[in-house]
């Protein structure tokens, strides 16, 4: 055991969505701006999913 | 009885074979071992220190969230999946076993999370494997 972290589902998620979006904007485009610009719209997309899903889910509890 | 020519478009190649020349087989190879690597190789240092970085950086918090680390095994189809998903990480894999990194199991949520982390650093390692080698034979700039 090197440390042990503790994050909240929602640092995780956005953790998770930073670095798969680095690699699916580099690795899926071609030209730098195309790649900056997938990217940022991976990023966007799955902060934009989480927070509906997140809502949804509090809306199907209460 | 004239002669009829015949055409047939259909016989012709679609796809123009690809030499396989040293770095398009060393790009994938050295990209699988060590994240980022096939990039950098090919002069693509900040596309590589980029994958690297990110790749890295998921595997790590995988690893700090003890994310279970999974070794080969021939029993249930998704730990094999997982196995397959956590080498394709490479040297990082080797080293998260040798120092026996990593949660044995996965008891809570945060664990739960790092092994999902880790499994898809692994493949995300892969595409960018397949990304340098798609640089090695030209198809990307």
């Amino acid at each position: 055991m090197i440390l042990a972290l503790q994050l909240s589902h929602f640092s995780a998620a956005a953790l998770f969505a930073l670095f798969f979006s680095v690699v699916f904007g580099i690795t899926q485009r071609s030209t730098t701006n195309e790649m900056v610009r997938f990217g940022a719209y991976c990023f966007a997309m799955a902060m934009g999913g989480l927070f509906v899903a997140g809502w949804a889910m509090w809306l199907l509890h209460h | 009885m004239a002669k009829t020519e015949t055409t047939t478009p259909d016989a012709q190649p679609t796809t123009a074979a690809v030499p396989l020349t040293p770095i398009a087989a060393l790009a994938p190879a050295i990209g699988w071992l060590i994240p980022g690597a096939g990039h950098i190789i090919q002069k693509r240092w900040i596309r590589g220190l980029l994958l690297m970085a990110a790749i890295v950086g998921m595997f790590a918090f995988g690893v700090a969230l003890q994310g279970k680390v999974y070794k080969p095994n021939t029993g249930d189809l998704l730990d094999i999946l997982g196995f397959v998903g956590d080498l394709g990480t490479g040297v990082v894999y080797f080293l998260a076993r040798i120092f026996e990194w990593g949660g044995t199991s996965i008891t809570a949520a945060n664990a739960d999370y790092g092994t999902k982390f880790i499994v898809v650093a692994g493949l995300l390692n892969i595409m960018a494997a397949v990304d340098a080698y798609h640089i090695a034979i030209g198809k990307k700039p």
